[in-house]
């Protein structure tokens, strides 16, 4: 093969080489685009991580349904239930909603609630000032309490919907749990 | 403008003047460099693959023959499905068509050898370290993976001491095809003779340049999309983990991203096959081969915009669900074209039938059929009825088995006589044709009915109602897996000898490695031929 | 092969023949096919069904047409000389536009049923539905009402890998729960779906629903049945070794009866009509007296710890050489009904019975050569409770 030939394939490979690592990069980027693309078209019904700051202008001429389910995940041992299944809101006046969650064990343990709004495309609507999902929770063995959710709904809201969903699910934080019970997990 | 690429090469028309033969011994193939030994390597793994695989899913449906659990633990028949899906995308059907490209697309397009022969051998001894990483998990605590072939987490990150494994070889394939696209393209882009302009290319050239690009571009996604994996499950990261702000949804549709141009990767190489025989077989040029090129060409463009309608179930806004349906059509069109074209193309011809020609007419057939269900699919509202059911199941196998393994076992019979040097018994290979054809459906068809009637797919047992059609999909399977064997007598026969094949071999085909004698020469096209 | 089975599928195979031949159109209604369920969206759903498939079967008859007549006649051994021709603009412009006008033409009902099946407006019950490895929770919202819905116990006896129990001898084999989600007909409910542990799929074929439950987030669908009855259905999306056995059995009840079930229900009692159906009427030979420990544990315990006890470590932990099995019996029953943080063992508390747990438990303590001689009872249960 002539000089020039391999000139040629080692550029040309080279270019395509930098393809390959420039399309596993954008693989990765997937992660921040997909978040972009969630909060555009409500995929998941994420709701903001942060409180954000919001202004009252109650409509009171339309009236939503908020429901309160709640779900524990992988059957850990937390009593976790929302105070009230059900609240007739105002868009654009503030609520507070009150969850229950009790360490059912007799060990320290830390958990995060992980909000999701059902229909998707309202949690750019659904705005929360305070939330105890905003950070995780530990609990002393057996305690239970009350943790609370302030939010409003944005007037703009889509004029079709009539009933919202907020949805918390509890998952255990093993690796910290494990520090702070000084108790090596496994059987 | 059709490829009129007759060729005046006549070189070899006296007697094989090659004056390096090849090494002899394991070091032949071990430190091989040549395009045409690595490509019988890569067909050989591949069929030793094809049975691995095969004799996994002969498992799975003995266990499926009657309702009730006769054979395997349920954990075990998930692992046989899923690695069953593994080895038969990343080890049989892929590692075919890189083997098929090795051999001929230097010979197509008049080149003496890959560009980066080096990387070629690397890139082949890969695939059985990648392979040995994979079937090894079988026998780790916990068993081999069984999420499925597409490993969507939560459920792979419950697997045992395979799962890192998993990754891994993941990543060892995935860096193999990679590496085999890269040679493909600069083979064809800097290596073709002269006068062999892009749009004189033979179409299996052009499928496998385009099927090379949908590689580079959907792989290292997918190897991303694992390395995630491998970070939640061991690093504490959150990308899939819902308590940490991720999502698992994201990894289906990452996932996808790589998986529906995967699935082009795995059937244009099939269509190019098939579009090199038919002409020869009808007696005819090619029909359309411009819009042959741009159709193959808009199929790969589209498949990097529908990957979601492989999960409409999972809860996307209407809008997402509308767009995602309407590409999906979409890709009908082009399709449609391909197939319109090869009809063509045996209209008003002088048609003989011949094997080769036999598997590229069931293709056309068959992978329509495996078209149809495809678009039955496309349709949102109605897919939440067939989604994750035996209808599926029956789609992408029609799409699958009869499209890409039959567009192979076409290739082979069309090529094996220029590898070998040895005419192929006609009797048998048309035996193991029709064998092949009618236990294929009698496998899938009836899969069709058991995804409407209510089955969903990856389950290990069923309602009674189902028993009849799994128990004629279950016969349907082992006659087909049996009747493989004869095809590894035929091509065992036709190496070991046979009547002599002549440098033509078929009845006045077109294409320069019909130029060079048969068997064809370690070394060909060491000068460049010439093209009218 | 069993005899009889085997003159089912020749059985099948002859009927299957015989009204393809006689009547064509009768297969539209056979198992064949897809339901057409009891909902108005479950039925547009099975029209675009048939529109499409027989949109498919024309295309079909064309194409494979031009195609076989193509082989039959434009063959060598006819004496068929080849045609030289290689392309025409016409002909491609004519099956590129020809396919784009069928496919708008059938976008547009497919793209109205979508939007239908997205309104969720008017809603008049919400169901929340969790999945977990491997059984349905039900939870009505706005009541007391919520349980767990497991796979019929003559179903699971059969199912056990050599069971010696002809599944054909088990009604509904695979798709009958302890406890149905019971709902009223003609009511719009809504359902939300999410999931405790990985990814499941809740699919009611009758209504055309089939929606994934992921988990951390919450999924809405709708249905209103137009018919009573009981339907089936099945887990669709792969969740592990128990994802063939976790099937879906919806009751459709007048919304009289309805009222009076959820009526009774959120007083706490059990109420026959219902609860009872899948273990009164599926009276497998089997199921028909107390379950032992063992067989309790294959049932509940064994897809992970395995019947021999070794698990599939390491998500799995082996329990014969457990210092839990092996230990004070007190932590012993804290993990099995309250399961443990940060693994896949999940609590039974909520899903066994007092007595279940205790036998379960002393089989534990005493098989795999363990012999511990704990016997645990279900007062030590109700304690711990």
């Amino acid at each position: 093969m002539s000089k020039r030939k391999h000139l040629a394939n080692f550029s040309l490979t080279t270019q395509l080489f930098a393809l390959v690592v420039a399309m596993f990069g954008f693989g990765f980027a997937l992660v921040p685009l997909y978040d972009v693309f969630c909060q555009l078209l409500g995929i998941g019904g994420k709701t903001a991580a942060q409180a954000t700051a919001v202004v009252e202008a109650p409509d009171l001429s339309r009236e939503i349904v908020v429901e309160f389910v709640t779900t524990v995940n992988e059957g850990a041992p937390w009593e976790f239930r929302a105070e009230v299944a059900e609240m007739r809101v105002h868009p654009g006046k503030l609520y507070q909603a009150t969850f229950f969650a009790r360490n059912l064990t007799g060990q320290p343990l830390v958990g995060q609630a992980v909000p999701s709004v059902a229909p998707g495309q309202v949690a750019k609507y659904f705005r929360k000032t305070e939330c105890f999902c905003f950070e995780q929770q530990s609990f002393f063995a057996n305690e239970g309490r009350d943790m609370p959710v302030v939010f409003i709904l944005d007037p703009e809201i889509p004029r079709h919907i009539d009933r919202i969903t907020l949805s918390y699910t509890f998952f255990a934080i093993e690796n910290l749990a494990g520090t702070v019970t000084g108790n090596p997990p496994g059987i | 403008m059709g490829p009129e690429y007759e060729a005046t090469a006549d070189q070899y028309q006296a007697d094989d003047h090659d004056h390096h033969g090849a090494p002899s011994g394991i070091k032949r193939w071990l430190f091989s460099t040549n395009h045409k030994d690595i490509g019988t390597m890569y067909l050989v793994f591949s069929l030793l693959m094809f049975f691995v695989g095969g004799t996994m899913i002969m498992i799975v449906r003995a266990e499926l023959f009657q309702p009730g659990l006769q054979f395997v633990d349920p954990a075990f028949f998930n692992q046989m499905t899923t690695m069953h899906g593994l080895v038969m995308v990343f080890g049989a059907i892929m590692p075919a068509f890189v083997g098929l490209a090795n051999w001929m697309i230097p010979m197509m397009v008049g080149a003496p050898d890959m560009a980066l022969p080096r990387m070629n051998n690397w890139s082949f001894w890969l695939l059985p370290v990648g392979f040995t990483f994979l079937v090894a998990t079988l026998f780790m605590p916990g068993g081999a993976p069984a999420a499925g072939w597409t490993m969507y987490p939560p459920l792979v990150l419950q697997t045992g001491d395979a799962f890192p494994f998993l990754v891994f070889a993941v990543h060892i394939l995935g860096a193999s095809s990679i590496m085999g696209a890269i040679n493909i393209i600069v083979t064809i882009m800097n290596m073709r003779a002269p006068k062999m302009t892009l749009l004189k290319m033979p179409l299996f050239v052009w499928t496998w340049f385009i099927t090379a690009f949908l590689l580079l571009a959907a792989m290292p996604v997918f190897a991303g999309a694992v390395t995630m994996l491998l970070f939640d499950q061991y690093f504490g990261t959150h990308f899939f983990n819902a308590a940490g702000g991720g999502d698992p949804v994201m990894f289906q549709h990452i996932f996808w991203f790589f998986g529906h141009p995967e699935v082009y990767i795995m059937i244009l190489p099939a269509f190019g096959i098939v579009s090199e025989i038919i002409p020869t077989f009808a007696r005819k040029p090619l029909f359309g081969y411009n819009s042959m090129v741009y159709a193959t060409a808009s199929i790969a463009v589209l498949s990097f915009i529908v990957w979601a309608h492989h999960m409409f179930t999972v809860g996307m806004p209407l809008a997402a669900e509308l767009f995602f349906m309407f590409s999906t059509m979409l890709i009908a069109v082009p399709t449609g074209v391909k197939v319109f074209n090869w009809i063509a193309t045996m209209w008003r011809g002088s048609m003989t039938f011949e094997t080769p020609m036999l598997f590229s007419l069931a293709f056309v057939f068959l992978f329509t059929i495996g078209g149809f269900s495809g678009l039955m699919l496309a349709i949102t509202p109605v897919d939440f009825q067939y989604h994750d059911t035996y209808f599926v199941v029956a789609h992408f196998h029609y799409v699958l088995v009869p499209g890409s393994l039959f567009g192979i076992m076409a290739g082979v019979y069309y090529w094996l006589p220029k590898w070998t040097g040895h005419v192929v018994d006609e009797k048998l290979a048309k035996t193991h044709f029709w064998l092949s054809a009618i236990f294929v459906n009698i496998t899938f068809f009836p899969q069709h009915f058991l995804g409407l009637a209510g089955m969903p797919r990856r389950i290990p047992d069923y309602s009674t109602q189902f028993a009849d059609f799994n128990m004629m999909s279950s016969l349907g399977a082992f006659g087909f897996g049996l009747s493989q064997l004869l095809f590894v007598y035929i091509v065992y026969r036709t190496v070991k000898g046979g009547e002599k094949a002549s440098s033509e071999v078929w009845d006045n085909p077109k294409g320069l490695e019909w130029t060079v004698p048969s068997p064809a020469p370690h070394h060909t096209f060491e000068t460049a031929p010439e093209l009218r | 092969m069993t005899n009889s089975s085997g003159f089912r599928l020749v059985g099948k195979i002859t009927t299957l023949l015989g009204l393809m031949i006689i009547a064509p159109s009768a297969f539209a209604d056979m198992v064949l096919n897809l339901r057409r369920g009891v909902t108005d969206i479950s039925q547009t759903v099975y029209e675009l069904h048939m529109l499409i498939l027989w949109v498919c079967v024309v295309i079909a008859i064309v194409v494979f047409g031009v195609m076989i007549v193509s082989i039959v006649l434009h063959r060598r051994s006819r004496g068929a000389e080849a045609a030289s021709f290689s392309h025409s603009t016409k002909a491609e412009l004519i099956w590129t536009i020809i396919p784009v006008i069928i496919l708008v033409w059938m976008a547009v009902p497919a793209a109205k049923t979508l939007v239908v099946m997205e309104d969720l407006r008017d809603s008049e019950m919400t169901i929340k539905i969790t999945g977990y490895q491997w059984r349905w929770h039900y939870s009505y919202l706005g009541t007391e009402v919520d349980f767990f819905s497991t796979l019929a116990r003559s179903s699971n006896i059969a199912r056990q890998l050599r069971s010696g129990v002809d599944p054909f001898s088990v009604e509904n084999y695979l798709l009958d729960v302890d406890k149905p989600l019971v709902v009223p007909v003609d009511t719009k409910i809504r359902l939300l779906i999410t999931s405790s542990d990985v990814i499941h799929s809740w699919w009611m074929p009758s209504f055309a629903v089939k929606k994934d439950a992921i988990p951390g987030f919450i999924n809405e669908v709708w249905f209103k049945a137009n018919e009573t009855g009981t339907f089936r259905g099945q887990c669709a999306e792969l969740c592990g070794r128990g994802h063939g056995f976790m099937p879906i059995v919806v009751d459709v009840l007048s919304q009289q009866d309805y009222a009076a079930w959820i009526d009774a229900k959120d007083r706490g009692e059990t109420v026959a009509m219902v609860d009872s159906t899948a273990d009164t009427t599926a009276e497998a030979p089997a199921a028909a007296r107390e379950l032992s420990g063992e067989e309790l544990y294959n049932i509940s315990c064994g897809a992970c710890h395995q019947a021999n006890g070794q698990g599939l470590p390491p998500a799995f932990p082996g329990l014969v050489d457990s210092a839990v099995v092996d230990g004070p019996v007190a932590e012993h029953i804290d993990i099995v009904m309250n399961g443990r943080v940060g693994t896949a063992m999940v609590g039974f508390s909520t899903q066994l019975s007092d007595a279940e747990l205790a036998a379960i438990i002393s089989y534990e303590r005493n098989a795999w050569g363990l012999n511990s001689g704990d016997t645990v009872q279900a007062s030590d249960i109700a304690a711990a409770r």
